[in-house]
């Protein structure tokens, strides 16, 4: 397929609000990827003479109480702000995976146990997890995001076996066995492959609210580590609202909340409950057909 | 009849686990079929709704519902397909039996390509090249009567209507080469014009390949045009087993007359179809006796005490008590 044709079916299946969050979350994306390219200063040169420098052509966003460029940490900052909440999505579904897809196959007992399991994790806050790990092993990112990726199993996981059982019982998967093909042939190149809109969308979703989990694990001072910049650190500076100035901490903070707002309306377009190219065909007719689809409404 | 037969089924009995009772109860749905089948041999199993036709080759294929219960001896050329392991299960189902389903729409993965459908056991699991697999897909489509082929490889389910589609799953069993194709009443979802023509493909496929098949239908004659032999199911048993041919002049059981004598005929002119009076019952509904006594017009007090057995009569197998004294009583009238 012609990349420009994929672009505007893409398009068609986010919708106005969709294309706009998946735009947006590139832009970060790519300034995070790019940071030591497109970041006018190193994050950490502290530079005293700018301390609390208002925003100016050479500091677009100003500069917090130490002289630090706020732009170029909020380019660096998206980099573990995004790294981690990859992690913990990443994680959670290598995992939540083969054993939904096992429950689901092989039903009775297996799905029991699985799906208790699942409830069981399900039921211990993702915070309160971390906050133990880091007990235990320390303040870094590394046990943070080891605890969220438990915590996320079952948010995930559950969502996959719920469409997967659905499927488990469509007739073309009788069929399939029929022709003899096998369970991980079934489960994972047809039953997978028919559920991947909902995973996916339902991975975006956990993907803003993993970032906005390490964020406050950061701001606690319990995940990344204050001179490294990143949004979670940098909401934490103190000095800052302390002495009247909200850019520093606002700036992060509005950038959190449109990260998980974008991913959550992506979540939720892509995940639409129906197959895809059923979903792309319906997006192009009522483009066509909306008139009279809202006339025979009403 | 000598020979080996393909398929051998004696005795088999199926009960479905019961979730409504909760004193575990189990539905018997299958009650002692006896059947063989001999390789290249057509068989048609006919019956109305719940007669356990489908339950019949589900049970060949082991695809029983989940709690159910298979008593008695599948075996497919000799092997025992109940004692299978999972390894031998999936070869036999691979290339022993193919199986066409009555709904091409639901059976079909919807979001995979006809193509991908259509190679991927012989990729898969006979290692052969997608190029070669994707050339003999388009010969096999041009068999079963679908025109432009190639393209066809490339679009969806939904953009097949449901004859063509029938076509397609033909053609998938036909490439995996089975011995038996086992067809759940293939034809049942399409309009009659594109039955006959997807039934005479079926036939004509079967008969060049020297294939066994059973073929699922609640039309009489349907069975009758196709098949060798028919057996008639009611309420989970074979009730007659018969030459298609001679089962016109020599039909002995009262429910086989029934089924004969409710369709229409351009010969005669009727006010009302004549139709079998009461409702068909499943096998776990029946009493001790003959499953068909309530229906029959026939019925005497031992056919509700006494089960009938499957006995010869004029060159079939019939199941009922009475059968001498109805064909003296058909030869009379």
């Amino acid at each position: 397929m012609k990349p420009l044709q994929l672009l505007r079916r893409a398009r068609a299946a986010l919708g106005p609000s969709g294309t706009c969050a998946a735009v947006f979350m590139i832009v970060v994306l790519v300034a995070a990827v790019a940071a030591p390219l497109l970041a006018p200063y190193n994050p950490n040169a502290e530079a005293l003479l700018d301390s609390f420098a208002p925003p100016s052509a050479s500091h677009l966003l100003g500069a917090d109480g130490i002289g630090r460029d706020i732009l170029s940490r909020l380019m660096f900052g998206a980099r573990t702000s995004l790294l981690g909440p990859a992690l913990v999505v990443s994680i959670a579904l290598l995992v939540g995976i083969p054993m939904a897809l096992a429950a689901c196959w092989y039903g009775g007992f297996v799905d029991s146990v699985i799906a208790r399991v699942f409830d069981i994790v399900y039921a211990m806050p993702g915070l309160l997890l971390a906050v133990l790990a880091v007990s235990l092993f320390g303040p870094g990112l590394v046990p943070a995001v080891a605890a969220l990726s438990i915590a996320y199993i079952p948010f995930l996981a559950r969502i996959v076996l719920a469409a997967a059982r659905q499927q488990r019982v469509s007739p073309y998967v009788d069929a399939l066995s029929v022709q003899g093909f096998g369970a991980v042939r079934i489960t994972v190149r047809h039953i997978l492959r028919n559920i991947a809109p909902v995973v996916l969308g339902q991975a975006a979703i956990a993907f803003g609210y993993a970032l906005l989990d390490l964020a406050a694990l950061s701001y606690l001072g319990l995940a990344v580590q204050a001179p490294t910049a990143d949004w979670g650190v940098m909401v934490s500076d103190e000095t800052a609202l302390q002495q009247g100035y909200w850019l520093p901490i606002l700036a992060p903070g509005v950038l959190i909340v449109l990260c998980v707002l974008s991913l959550t309306v992506i979540g939720a377009r892509i995940s639409g409950e129906r197959p895809q190219p059923y979903l792309l065909r319906r997006a192009r007719k009522s483009a066509v057909a909306a008139p009279a689809l809202t006339g025979a409404a009403s | 009849m000598t020979a080996t037969p393909l398929l051998e089924l004696s005795g088999v009995t199926v009960h479905l686990a019961d979730r409504a009772g909760a004193t575990g109860a189990r539905k018997p749905v299958l009650d002692g079929i006896d059947l063989a089948l001999a390789p290249g041999e057509a068989l048609g199993l006919v019956g109305e709704s719940g007669s356990g036709k489908s339950m019949t080759v589900r049970a060949v294929t082991r695809l029983l519902p989940g709690g159910a219960e298979l008593d008695g001896s599948i075996r497919f050329d000799g092997q025992d397909v109940g004692a299978m392991d999972a390894g031998a299960l999936r070869a036999y189902r691979d290339n022993g039996v193919g199986m066409i389903f009555q709904d091409p729409r639901a059976h079909i993965n919807p979001t995979r390509r006809i193509g991908a459908f259509l190679i991927e056991a012989l990729v898969r699991n006979r290692g052969v090249g997608r190029r070669e697999a994707e050339a003999r897909a388009v010969t096999v489509l041009t068999e079963v009567g679908i025109d432009d082929p190639a393209r066809r490889l490339r679009q969806y389910p939904h953009e097949l209507s449901g004859g063509m589609l029938q076509r397609v799953m033909i053609a998938s069993v036909l490439l995996a080469e089975p011995r038996l194709i086992l067809a759940d009443e293939p034809t049942t979802a399409l309009d009659v014009t594109i039955q006959a023509e997807v039934v005479g493909i079926l036939d004509r496929l079967r008969r060049e390949r020297g294939l066994g098949m059973v073929f699922i239908t609640h039309d009489l004659d349907l069975a009758l045009a196709v098949c060798g032999r028919v057996a008639v199911m009611y309420a989970g048993r074979i009730v007659e087993l018969r030459e298609a041919e001679e089962l016109h002049q020599r039909a002995s059981h009262p429910y086989t007359l029934g089924l004969l004598g409710s369709r229409p005929s351009i010969d005669e002119r009727a006010e009302r179809l004549k139709a079998i009076p009461g409702r068909p019952v499943s096998a776990f509904e029946s009493g001790p006796g003959c499953a068909f006594a309530d229906r029959c017009a026939h019925v005497q007090p031992v056919c509700r005490e006494v089960r009938p057995e499957l006995e010869p009569f004029q060159g079939g197998l019939v199941r009922c008590h009475r059968v001498a004294e109805i064909a003296l009583q058909e030869v009379q009238a």
